[in-house]
């Protein structure tokens, strides 16, 4: 569910090279076309999205890199 | 006292002594001063140090005015990052019916400001950025590396005397391949830091990352710390606690190389990187470490700035 969540963020917000519909959950979204800047716009959604706010240690590459380790994050944060 | 009190105390008390020893000019404007002959020799005799320092590597020097394309501005990232910083120039653009309304407006009300329109151009907020357009096209085999100088803007009132909102860059650029560019950052690393400890500014090189503006800067702070893009060299000026950086070496990747359409010679996406010498700070370090009276600075300093 996540996931799906996610996705339709990525598709609207993060202006990726690759199709969505082609990257599995363990893709890099770096190698997909993310970059410094649509992460901004990604983060931002996920916040709005989920109600949540990413602490500082959380705001790295790690965390944006994958759809996979979104979601880890997105749990943790929802709690 | 709390911690922001004594700081605030700190600069108040520095900003003082230089208007006292009349170094420095007040202007009625935080971070906007006039500097005495005496400020501008040591900030001369600073940078014909680095000029003699760097003569070997043969860089090319350009200089461009503290004013830059509009259009230029608005193809970088800037606005998204750093709007509260931006500085834009506005002129008057009516005819006559508009100038009596203008004069209308200024006399009585003191909102005139409103009825300008933006110019062509915007200041400069880094002394590198007018140079990435006008290097469009393909680079040299080994790269450019390019000797920069300006004044530039950056709109942050403040008490602190090293918080200026116009002050002068003296930067080296790189363009290159990536090798070329970090390369590039890693020497003047180690190389600034080699000429402030001469003249004794003991400098420690720290991480560091831009102010990005806003919730989503917060991201783009923790991916430049994280992917180590930019270092700075710090030492106290008015704080222990908060020194201040005096340079800074940047690697932006490519950036610049994507967006103005830069390529090194093997055909690929240049990347570059900067480095900057923050010329007031540096006046105001080593009259903050050395004392205001230049004949009483350490004999070794005064002889390698040339200073009798």
């Amino acid at each position: 569910m996540i996931a799906e969540k996610i996705r339709a963020i990525l598709a609207q917000h993060a202006r990726l090279t690759t199709d969505i519909n082609t990257l599995s959950d363990a893709s890099d979204l770096y190698d997909a076309g993310l970059t410094s800047l649509t992460t901004v716009n990604l983060m931002l959604a996920i916040e709005d999205q989920f109600d949540i706010e990413f602490p500082d240690h959380m705001l790295g590459r790690k965390t944006f890199g994958s759809i996979q380790a979104l979601c880890e994050a997105v749990e943790e944060l929802v709690g | 006292m709390s911690t922001t009190d004594a700081l605030q105390e700190s600069y108040q008390r520095y900003l003082n002594q230089l208007f006292d020893a009349k170094l420095l000019i007040p202007s009625g404007v935080k971070g906007v001063y006039g500097r005495s002959g005496t400020f501008e020799n040591v900030i001369d005799q600073f940078e014909q140090y680095v000029t003699r320092q760097t003569r070997d590597m043969k860089p090319e020097v350009v200089r461009f005015p503290p004013v830059f394309n509009r259009q230029h501005y608005a193809q970088t990232d800037h606005i998204y990052n750093f709007p509260d910083l931006m500085g834009s120039v506005h002129s008057f653009m009516g005819r006559e019916p508009e100038h009596a309304e203008l004069l209308h407006k200024f006399q009585c009300c003191g909102d005139w400001a409103h009825d300008l329109d933006a110019t062509e151009v915007m200041l400069a907020p880094a002394a590198c950025y007018p140079l990435y357009p006008s290097a469009t096209g393909t680079l040299p085999e080994g790269g450019r590396l390019v000797d920069l100088k300006s004044f530039v803007f950056r709109h942050e009132p403040s008490d602190d005397p090293a918080r200026m909102q116009s002050f002068r860059m003296r930067e080296f650029v790189r363009l290159g391949t990536p090798e070329q560019a970090l390369a590039h950052r890693d020497f003047w690393l180690e190389n600034a830091q080699r000429i402030l400890k001469s003249i004794g500014l003991d400098v420690q090189p720290v991480v560091a990352n831009d102010p990005f503006f806003g919730r989503g800067g917060r991201q783009m702070k923790a991916t430049q710390r994280d992917q180590h893009l930019k270092f700075e060299l710090v030492i106290p000026i008015c704080s222990e606690e908060k020194p201040t950086a005096i340079t800074s070496c940047n690697y932006h990747l490519d950036h610049f190389g994507s967006v103005f359409k830069i390529n090194s010679a093997d055909g690929a996406v240049a990347h570059t990187a900067c480095m900057g010498f923050g010329l007031e700070r540096i006046c105001l370090a080593l009259f903050k470490h050395h004392g205001l009276n230049i004949s009483q600075w350490p004999e070794s300093v005064r002889k390698l700035l040339d200073l009798s």
